[in-house]
């Protein structure tokens, strides 16, 4: 790890402050992505800013069409919120599938969608229920807000601080997960409000994506055997030592008919 | 860089002028003194044998950096016993026979005292659940299983 000046603000203001002003500076939520990375030597940035102590940023709101996570809110906090898990149990077990104890402990919602990992499970969720994302600057659409692997819209000095997910009719989350890691290898979101679909697929191509042709077959018919003769694609989808383009193309259609299943069953 | 840092480890303030990118591990290890704690993986975060508690929830202290840490109160193993009386986890991993070379337990503990405060009467699926980040290469973890089920039972 090579050396950096390390802040602690104690405001937004005072955080985006050393954004501008910085050399090369990075913002540190749980750390648990970001560690590693700065071991790695793959981030050397001049200085660490870190959240911890920004106030505003650990919060739950939630009302009867809609969940508001605040972006240091930990994945432990969310997935063991009575409140989540009664309005959006889909959303509560999705972050509490996440890694493992120890990362949902230190882990956060706003660490995870501003890395951006192209494995990462909040996305998903982001994706699939039309979130909206809360930042220091602005309020940024789930579907502009993932931009390509490891990238997001999110300015150079801007922080997110919340993020608020439309309560749907019927959801679920369904991953085919690394068992070591429990990064997805696939992941799909289904969400269902009324009559609109949406189907949010991660860990199969390099960002997350909505499947266009699934939301289409199951906003005419919502159940699994509406996937049946779905053909997805291995074009563009992620390779790597633990499951290949074809392979990950079949889960997505696994993953999602599971989720529909599971959805239909209230969620989870 | 230098940080002047407060962090209290079983109850015991440590106060230090440490490199900011020293990780709280190290500072466990290094500074404190409390050896405890173990390097599993050469720092990647995926073994869970450097697990240690922060305000009472477990943690990678790899995945920390002693910076994060200031101000704030961390658990060891070394603390769990209290008045030369071992928890009853550490009694029934000795009575289970919960370990073979060790190098894994006090990672285990840590967590798993943390689990039980949170699930007083865990079903073996969720105690299994609770330790995927915790790896254990003897035991292939049966005995872990049931000494922490019925550390369970002994704590209820």
């Amino acid at each position: 790890m090579h050396d950096f000046a390390y802040h602690r603000p104690q405001s937004l203001e005072d955080a985006a402050n050393f954004l501008r002003t910085a050399e090369d500076p990075l913002l540190m939520a749980g750390g648990q992505t970001m560690i590693p990375t700065l071991k790695q030597r793959l981030a050397a940035p001049s200085d660490v800013i870190d959240l911890a102590e920004v106030p505003g940023l650990v919060m739950i709101d939630v009302k009867k069409a809609q969940v508001s996570v605040g972006a240091m809110l930990t994945h432990a906090s969310v997935a063991s919120s009575p409140e989540v898990q009664a309005a959006l149990p889909a959303l509560a077990g999705l972050a509490g599938n996440i890694g493992d104890m120890h990362v949902r402990n230190r882990g956060t919602l706003g660490g995870s969608i501003a890395n951006n990992d192209p494995a990462a499970d909040y996305p998903a969720a982001l994706i699939g229920l039309g979130a909206t994302v809360h930042t220091s600057k602005r309020q940024i659409a789930a579907d502009d807000f993932f931009t390509a692997l490891f990238e997001t819209a999110l300015a150079g000095d801007e922080i997110v601080t919340s993020v608020d997910f439309p309560v749907p009719e019927l959801a679920a989350y369904m991953k085919f997960d690394h068992p070591a890691s429990r990064y997805a290898v696939v992941g799909v979101f289904i969400a269902k409000f009324g009559t609109d679909v949406r189907a949010a697929v991660t860990g199969a191509g390099p960002c997350v994506y909505r499947e266009a042709q699934m939301e289409e077959a199951l906003t005419r018919d919502f159940s699994p055997s509406a996937l049946a003769d779905m053909t997805i694609s291995p074009d563009g989808m992620n390779t790597d030592l633990y499951a290949g383009p074809e392979y990950r193309a079949n889960l997505v259609k696994i993953m999602a008919t599971r989720a529909v299943e599971a959805a239909l069953k209230g969620g989870g | 860089m230098y940080k002047d840092v407060t962090i209290t480890i079983n109850g015991e303030e440590y106060q230090e002028h440490i490199p900011v990118r020293l990780l709280l591990v190290d500072f466990i290890r290094d500074v404190a003194g409390l050896t405890g704690t173990h390097v599993g993986c050469t720092y990647e975060g995926v073994c869970g044998a450097c697990t240690i508690q922060i305000d009472s929830e477990a943690v990678k202290s790899c995945l920390m950096l002693a910076v994060q840490a200031d101000g704030h109160e961390v658990a060891t193993v070394e603390g769990l016993a209290q008045d030369g009386k071992l928890h009853p986890l550490q009694e029934e991993f000795n009575e289970h026979h919960a370990l073979q070379c060790g190098y894994c337990t006090p990672g285990i503990l840590m967590n798993a005292e943390e689990f039980l405060k949170e699930n007083p009467d865990p079903s073996e699926d969720e105690i299994r659940e609770a330790l995927i980040g915790n790896l254990c290469r003897c035991t292939g973890y049966v005995n872990i299983v049931t000494a922490i089920k019925s550390a369970a039972e002994k704590m209820a």
